[in-house]
């Protein structure tokens, strides 16, 4: 059995620690808004939180998250977190949507890093999340809408 | 938040439910099974419910003011739901805070239910328009009643009735007034709607419904959802998407882990789904581990050594022949042109296979309960599944109801259901709910890909140098013969048929006095995979020729790329458009070309390795056409001859503009597909199967390519037409086109590598 932290709640599975982190979080614990795309961490849907850096979480065994702390979408409540979801909302990024819990998750990595990140550090830690919408330019956007409203 | 589900079975009466069966048909142009009137009016059971009024299948009010808009097109990132409830709210005068939506099943009641082609706006809207106004005239009758005025001192506003100084609200009136009313059919096609300047929805900033929760995370798809007692399938695609058969299973090396249960064949009546296995498990983890271990010997279909290239020699073997395909476009004498001609300019242009890649993999829940078969998942053609499933079922149509959820991407690959046919049909074997989930490169490879097409054209010109006519052939795989055969079009000479949406595009709206198109199915694509409707479909690929052929003719004339169109786009004959979808017909073309001209100062000098290009398109069909021109500057790296994208311009005319941000989020991100199947994703056939199933070699445009956008949308107030597929048409050939103003280098072939 593993035990770790779940958006600040104590949980445990009985899944073999080779699961990837993913299933156990979706299936398992039944958090459903961290999405299955590309199984290779190439796409980004499936990214959450582990010890607060964005991880991928489909090539992430769970025994590396024993006694770790995940966060998930649900459990997003960072100021960065808040500040761009908001800003999604009022940007209105999300076109189909399955996509944007990974980018948020990333975004909140990327602002709890650099509290007003330039066009370039948006692309070097946004390229790894594929919209398949296309939403690129708003998505840039919100997160630098997040950015100064949380700097001000 | 959604009304309680008993709401929509209370108080629905006759007229607009039938009505609005009728309409929808006649918006495809076609009658189609499963949109009759009698089905749809079937659902009045009860009436006279005093606290819910429900005038139409289209939306629901209770006695709190509360509205509820049913919406049966598929919620894929367009916000359908936003745009056609507020096409309801607008004539029914709703306050916008009490409106909701709900995406509904696939009971009959809602008439034939597709969502592509951009059709959700332009064919809902005259009928939710109606239902609208029908609810509101009633709606006007019972308030003026309460208030004791004449109806037509009344008007409906913000989810009241008003006259003066006084007024009643729609949930007194639902509550107490009288609202038992009905419209004869004549009565519902002569409903007036609201003058375009009395409206206060449409055309108005709104946050689309769905944004919050898919912002938190909430937002629920189709492989979201679980029921008790469910197993995993996971499938073991075959070598060929058809005639491959298993020779044998071992799963020996499957037995030891945990959760595996047995690998199962599928055995389809439909016959959709040829050679497959599925690895049953308790778990998904246990099935993507099972599936590893199990190993199948099949025997591979006759395609099984196709190649990409193959696929093409086919192509242009076929459009040599200038006997071969079907007539799509036949105006004046092409082959007297042809015989007249001084001389000829003939290309040939090539596009090759692209992947849905859609970001949610493809799957299907499936549970047999009390004589029904409940399918879980996202889809965009119920209507077009679920004749496929009774018959894979060995069932009727009406033990099969497919629940709606979120599309985690569409793009017309959930256009066809067909992975819900190996799912339903190890639910009926097995006996218990069945969860079947793709992994990526299973998905890619069962993926109906836009097919590999060719197409060569030939214009003629006199001894003058003026163009006297172009003959156009275009082959490729056709989507709806694989599909969808009743939805084919006929010959303009009535011999033979024709897949209009593999050949939309290439009926432009230039003014040619001698003009054929023949449209070729490419036999060897047919055979070797399933081709789909990819996004903007036929006009997709069509127009890569079409506008790379006109910037050819302009080059060789020596004539401007922008006035040589404006000077074939004079609106005149055929061209001249019609009421109500198309009114002016080129003339709006040749506005949005003008006008995308001026705003990316077209003609200006620039640096060596800069070019720019230009391109229009007349949208997905010459019925309801978008308007759109695009222009784009381009650097071409001198030594790496990487092509990047500077800033796109994009001028675009859809009539009237329901939901303003919805439409320019579609054109942002059709405008961004445009640039990735031009310059980033793509991939080829090999030994009978997509090479590229994955993000490692199959790579759609990301962040960092992003070229800056200019978007602009012709303010109209004419009849509203589609917006999710056009602004991607014309992107592709003004890349190409501004290729080649950088490097006088002619690119023919699509994906652009140079």
């Amino acid at each position: 059995m593993i035990k770790f932290k779940l958006n600040g709640d104590n949980v445990k599975t009985d899944s073999p620690p080779d699961t990837p982190l993913l299933w156990v979080i979706r299936d398992d614990l039944k958090l459903k808004g961290t999405k299955f795309g590309c199984g290779i961490a190439m796409c980004g849907a499936c990214t959450v939180h582990i010890d607060g850096t964005a991880t991928r979480s489909c090539i992430t065994p769970v025994s590396v998250v024993a006694d770790r702390d995940v966060t998930t979408i649900e459990g997003l409540d960072s100021a960065e977190g808040k500040a761009l979801q908001a800003a999604w909302v009022e940007h209105q990024v999300p076109q189909c949507g399955y996509c944007q819990s990974g980018q948020i998750m990333q975004a909140a990595d990327l602002l709890a890093k650099q509290s007003s990140p330039d066009d370039d550090d948006i692309n070097t830690a946004m390229s790894g999340n594929l919209c398949r919408c296309m939403a690129y330019t708003r998505i840039r956007k919100a997160i630098k809408s997040a950015a100064d409203k949380k700097g001000a | 938040m959604a009304m309680p589900k008993e709401a929509m079975t209370i108080s629905r009466r006759t007229f607009l439910a039938r009505s609005a069966g009728a309409t929808l048909v006649m918006g495809l142009g076609t009658v189609l099974p499963g949109g009759n009137s009698s089905q749809a009016a079937s659902d009045i059971a009860t009436s006279g419910g005093s606290t819910h009024f429900s005038p139409s299948v289209w939306f629901v009010m209770d006695d709190t003011g509360a509205v509820q808009v049913n919406i049966a097109k598929a919620e894929m990132g367009q916000h359908v739901g936003t745009a056609l409830a507020r096409i309801v709210a607008d004539e029914l005068g709703a306050d916008w805070s009490k409106v909701s939506i709900e995406h509904v099943d696939s009971d009959p009641k809602w008439g034939y239910m597709v969502t592509g082609g951009s059709w959700s706006v332009v064919t809902s809207f005259d009928m939710l328009s109606k239902a609208g106004a029908a609810g509101r005239t009633i709606l006007v009758d019972a308030g003026a009643a309460m208030l004791g005025v004449a109806a037509d001192k009344c008007r409906a506003e913000g989810g009241a009735v008003i006259a003066g100084d006084k007024q009643v609200s729609f949930a007194e009136i639902v509550a107490q007034g009288d609202v038992d009313r009905q419209f004869s059919e004549d009565e519902m096609a002569a409903m007036p709607v609201k003058p375009a300047a009395q409206r206060n929805l449409i055309g108005r900033a709104t946050t689309a419904l769905d944004l919050p929760e898919k912002t938190r995370g909430d937002a629920r798809y189709g492989l979201d959802i679980e029921l008790p007692n469910m197993v995993y399938a996971h499938p073991l695609v075959p070598p060929t998407r058809y005639g491959s058969s298993i020779k044998s299973i071992d799963d020996s090396a499957a037995r030891d882990i945990p959760g595996y249960q047995q690998c199962i064949e599928v055995e389809d009546p439909s016959d959709v789904i040829q050679g497959w296995a599925l690895v049953i498990a308790d778990t998904f983890p246990a099935a993507m581990q099972a599936a590893e271990a199990v190993k199948v010997d099949w025997s591979a279909g006759p395609t099984a050594s196709v190649s990409e290239a193959d696929i093409h020699a086919r192509g242009e073997e076929l459009v040599a022949d200038a006997d071969g395909g079907t007539l799509f476009v036949n105006e004046g004498n092409i082959l007297a042109a042809g015989d007249a001609a001084a001389t000829t300019t003939t290309a040939t242009y090539r596009t090759g296979t692209a992947l849905h890649f859609t970001l949610e993999p493809q799957n299907a829940l499936v549970e047999f309960k009390d004589g029904v078969y409940h399918v879980h998942a996202g889809n965009q053609w119920q209507s077009l599944i679920i004749p496929y499933l009774a018959a894979a079922l060995e069932v009727e149509e009406s033990a099969i109801v497919l629940h709606q959820y979120y599309l985690g991407g569409g793009f017309g690959r959930r256009l066809f259901g067909d992975q819900m046919i190996p799912a339903a049909l190890a639910a009926k074997q097995l006996g218990r709910p069945v969860k079947l989930v793709f992994q990526r490169d299973a998905d890619s490879r069962f993926d109906c890909v836009r097919s590999p097409s060719v197409a060569k054209f030939d214009a003629f010109f006199d001894a003058d140098e003026n163009l006297i006519g172009i003959d156009h052939a275009a082959a490729a795989g056709w989507p709806t013969l694989a599909m969808a055969p009743g939805f084919m079009g006929e010959g303009v000479d009535g011999a033979g048929k024709f897949d209009g949406f593999s050949i939309n595009g290439a009926d432009h709206w230039y003014t040619l006095a001698n003009h054929r198109v023949r449209a070729i199915n490419n036999d060897l694509a047919q055979d070797t995979f399933l081709p789909g409707w990819l996004r903007a479909v036929g006009p997709g690929w069509i127009a890569w020729g079409v506008e790379s052929f006109m910037d050819e003719l302009a080059d060789q004339a020596g004539v401007d790329p922008v006035e040589f169109r404006l000077s074939i786009l004079d609106a005149s004959g055929k061209n001249s458009g019609h009421e109500p979808r198309a009114v002016k017909g080129a003339a709006r073309l040749a506005a949005v070309l003008r006008d995308v001209a001026k705003r990316s100062n077209w003609g200006r000098q620039l640096p060596a390795g800069q070019g720019m290009g230009v391109a229009v398109s007349g949208g997905q069909e010459r019925d309801k056409p978008t308007w759109t021109a695009c222009v784009v500057h381009v650097t071409v790296d001198e030594d790496s001859s990487d092509v990047k994208v500077n800033k796109i311009w994009q001028t675009l005319d859809c009539g009237t503009v329901i939901h303003p941000d919805g439409a320019l989020a579609q054109a942002e991100g059709a405008t961004l597909w445009g640039v990735s199947l031009a310059l980033h994703e793509g991939t080829t056939f090999v030994d009978g199967q997509v090479k590229d199933t994955n993000l490692d070699t199959y790579k759609p445009l990301r962040m960092s390519d992003v070229p800056e956008l200019d978007i602009k949308f012709i303010e109209s107030a004419e009849f509203p037409t589609g917006l999710g597929e056009p602004p991607l048409i014309a992107v592709a050939p003004a890349i190409g086109n501004a290729v080649f103003a950088a490097t006088g280098k002619r690119t023919r072939d699509l994906p652009i590598r140079l």
